[in-house]
């Protein structure tokens, strides 16, 4: 049974990102890309990544979907024809994917109990989080506690995201015209 | 104003019970799945969905782009001040431990708080990032918000191919 529902959870998200890649309309593409997204965001729930998954559904399905619709609003919705030879292209989509599957193989199997990241600090983790830390969700002890210094290099990347988009797009009070 | 009737009242009742999810998915993190990060996101969503469907004017009447821009910074500082604390109090940085006098309520607090900051800061760089996106060409020359029609109705009244 499980096995069918990934079958048809991959396969349906192949068929929508081929159907992205197809679509000329604009605002099917986006539409399909946040539908890729909430699937993906199901993917990761049989996964048991329930955390990736909440954040996938609302970030990828939700908010990055209206962020290119408000991008839309402001450019055309029909992809330009390009009038450019395709060889290139889709030799360095072959070349880069065979990569990432030649990259692959070197993986340890899924659910490898002997996989590296296995043996390293994350039996500690298991063991002695609940006696350490105190918190029965050990994900939460390890982002925020074990692993706090990451936490807060993922803020300060949020935040210098936020003052990127606020330095080039701007909202509030503009100064540059001098009428200050 | 009035398109959209179905989708302004299921909005309505919707977005309680979104941000409800969010301060559960915030305060929870610590027994359930979830954390700063995701209430923060689930936050936003809400946030933007108000303003999809009422118009970046009324969202930005219910929250204030300076309350934005004042919890972007406050949330990173609010996590950098912890482990500030923790230093004074005598551990290592964001050694959460000496927070308190029971290491595991030390524990507790310190996870308590820098989610909370994570949350703050998260909430408010998706919101501002989508005011950013979204109020492009709506703006007097001092940056004040125009009034215009909500994103919704402008994708669908637009014809394809005229920007």
């Amino acid at each position: 049974m499980s096995t069918l529902i990934d079958i048809l959870l991959l396969s349906l998200m192949g068929i929508t990102a081929l159907a992205a890649v197809r679509m000329k309309s604009l605002f099917g593409a986006v539409m399909l890309t946040g539908i890729f997204s909430l699937l993906s965001a199901l993917w990761f729930l049989i996964l048991d990544a329930v955390d990736v998954s909440f954040t996938e559904a609302a970030v990828g399905a939700g908010i990055s979907t209206v962020l290119m619709l408000g991008t839309l609003s402001l450019t055309k919705s029909e992809e330009k024809t390009s009038n450019h030879s395709q060889i290139i292209p889709l030799f360095v989509v072959f070349v880069t994917g065979g990569v990432l599957i030649y990259g692959t193989l070197d993986m340890p199997d899924f659910a490898d109990p002997l996989a590296p990241i296995h043996t390293h600090v994350a039996p500690h983790y298991i063991e002695k989080s609940g006696a350490e830390i105190g918190v029965p969700n050990i994900v939460t002890s390890v982002l925020a506690s074990y692993r706090g210094f990451d936490t807060l290099g993922e803020v300060t990347v949020i935040f210098t995201a936020g003052v990127g988009v606020l330095l080039l797009l701007g909202i509030g009070r503009r100064r540059e015209d001098g009428d200050e | 104003m009035t398109h959209h009737f179905i989708l302004r009242v299921i909005t309505k009742l919707l977005i309680p019970l979104i941000l409800l999810f969010a301060l559960y998915v915030q305060f929870h993190g610590d027994f359930g799945p979830g954390g700063g990060f995701q209430a923060g996101v689930i936050i936003a969503a809400a946030l933007v969905l108000y303003a999809l469907v009422f118009g970046l004017n009324t969202a930005s009447a219910v929250i204030k782009e300076w309350v934005l821009l004042v919890l972007i910074p406050l949330g990173v500082l609010i996590y950098a001040g912890v482990g500030v604390a923790s230093l004074l109090l005598g551990g290592n940085y964001l050694d959460y431990n000496v927070l308190a006098h029971d290491p595991v309520h030390g524990q507790h607090l310190g996870i308590l708080l820098v989610e909370l900051g994570v949350g703050m800061t998260v909430a408010a760089v998706l919101t501002t990032i989508f005011f950013a996106f979204a109020g492009r060409g709506h703006r007097d020359a001092n940056g004040n918000l125009l009034p215009h029609s909500a994103l919704s109705d402008e994708i669908r009244n637009r014809k394809d191919g005229q920007p």
